[in-house]
């Protein structure tokens, strides 16, 4: 089952672990209801749709509020550090966390003696911390947009608000800015870098772009990179090896935006309940498992 | 004076990185990044001359801001600080070179609408109405705060990420801003 670890925006939302549902357009986790405006929650609203399409379980969410102070982010770590070892999820992805260098140690040794080690994926704030910890190493796929591969391509940077004018600078090509952030060890094992086009990269240098359908308005939408790192978490959980689950993410990104017909002003919902037919376009289907294929044979 | 025109009004000037310049200066280290924004709008009615920059590796915690300030100072700056309940941390002398904060805007016109990315982060406005339509990018939790708060309000009644921010998300989306409003109101 596909875990995720993320944050909602209410100080009052309590901690909380479990399977999530979509209710309308609201989010829901046990009896607490959540809008989907941006952020972890159009992550999991994104990766519901996906799992539907697929017939997969829906994900596993642990989530707690936090409006910015950190109170709430210092005590998902900390559950995080006591629970994830006696849970044996196949795919986590951390999410819009408050970078906090001391809680992500305690969590990354927790992760790393794990028996079976789950593919781990990071996003927003948690990618912060991973890069500037000089940890980037230890997880499996990043998903930044053009502006956050610019952070990881400054090794000097501790967070995006510090990236260097020469790095940020917008005649930087992204193969570059990719080769960079590799050099100096500040990338995880694959980059997915959301964009005008979309690149998967590893060590290598980039290994697949996907640059249409292209809607400019995408780039001012709130919760179009959240949609696709919920979609990329779903892809790979469903058995994809990480260079297949983030094209056809990219594809079904690209193919949901472009169905809602977006001006700067649509917002991210509308995009999501597109997923389904982007999916269906898509023609994505689970892949076949080897017990299926010696079923076959 | 707002941090916008800071970083303009010193874009000229000798960069002072290097441990000798740097040696009357000192650094106020905070709880929060929320506690740094309240203390520099304190300290810049006041009247002081201070600067907001990144920590040194050896005080960086995460998600940090600190607060320059000319050491020189360091009893009337407290005296203030402590006046207004926002007491530092600690406070550390500098010794070498500090973070700049980003000072690089893209702007990008749709027609109807306006996009300023500041760092990660991105604010976009109805140029006709002035109303805030999105909010794009950033990883730290305010932003969907700020989001749900300021998209759908216009640029005269939203609450300004500074006021209601904490994270250097929140801030750098408090330049983009305020680049939003020196571009409308030109």
């Amino acid at each position: 089952m596909l875990c995720v670890a993320g944050t909602v925006p209410s100080d009052d939302f309590p901690l909380v672990g479990g399977v999530v549902s979509l209710d309308g357009g609201r989010l829901r986790i046990g009896k607490l209801n959540i809008d989907v405006n941006r952020g972890t929650p159009a992550l999991l609203a994104a990766a519901v749709k996906a799992c539907e399409a697929l017939g997969l379980p829906a994900p596993f969410a642990y989530l707690v509020g936090d409006t910015g102070s950190g109170k709430g982010s210092h005590r998902l770590y900390a559950h995080l550090t006591e629970t994830l070892a006696g849970v044996s999820f196949r795919t986590i992805t951390f999410h819009y966390l408050q970078p906090i260098v001391h809680r992500h140690a305690r969590l990354l040794s927790v992760l790393r003696n794990m028996d079976s080690r789950p593919r781990l994926i990071a996003d927003a704030g948690y990618m912060y911390m991973a890069k500037m910890s000089g940890e980037a190493s230890a997880y499996d796929l990043f998903t930044p947009d053009v502006g956050e591969l610019a952070f990881l391509a400054d090794e000097e940077a501790p967070h995006p608000f510090y990236t260097r004018g020469f790095i940020l600078h917008e005649d930087n090509l992204v193969p570059d800015l990719i080769a960079r952030a590799y050099q100096h060890r500040n990338a995880a094992r694959y980059l997915l870098v959301k964009g005008k086009a979309d690149y998967l990269a590893d060590e290598s240098g980039v290994l697949e772009t996907v640059d249409s359908p292209v809607e400019e308005a995408l780039e001012a939408i709130g919760g179009t990179g959240d949609t696709l790192t919920g979609l990329v978490s779903v892809f790979i959980e469903a058995g994809f090896d990480i260079r297949r689950a983030a094209v056809t993410a990219m594809r079904v990104n690209r193919l949901a935006g472009c169905y809602a017909r977006p001006t700067p002003a649509t917002q991210i919902l509308e995009i999501i309940n597109h997923i389904p037919r982007a999916c269906r376009d898509a023609q994505v289907e689970l892949p076949v498992t080897a017990e299926q294929q010696d079923n076959i044979a | 004076m707002a941090i916008l025109d800071f970083l303009k009004s010193n874009k000229n000037k000798e960069e002072s990185t290097g441990p000798e310049s740097n040696c009357d200066r000192g650094i106020l280290l905070f709880e929060n990044t929320g506690e740094v924004i309240q203390a520099e709008t304190v300290l810049k009615q006041e009247g002081w001359t201070i600067r907001v920059m990144g920590p040194p590796p050896e005080v960086r915690q995460g998600c940090d801001l600190v607060i320059e300030f000319p050491l020189i100072e360091q009893l009337d700056i407290l005296r203030i600080l402590e006046t207004a309940k926002l007491p530092p941390l600690r406070i550390v002398p500098v010794i070498g070179p500090l973070l700049q904060p980003v000072d690089i805007f893209h702007v990008k016109d749709f027609g109807e609408h306006l996009m300023v990315r500041a760092a990660n982060m991105k604010l976009t406005i109805d140029k006709k109405t002035g109303v805030f339509v999105n909010i794009s990018g950033g990883g730290c939790p305010d932003v969907p705060y700020l989001a749900a708060s300021m998209v759908g309000r216009t640029i005269t009644d939203a609450p300004s990420p500074r006021s209601i921010g904490h994270t250097l998300c929140g801030y750098a989306l408090q330049l983009a801003y305020e680049e939003v409003k020196r571009r409308c109101s030109a």
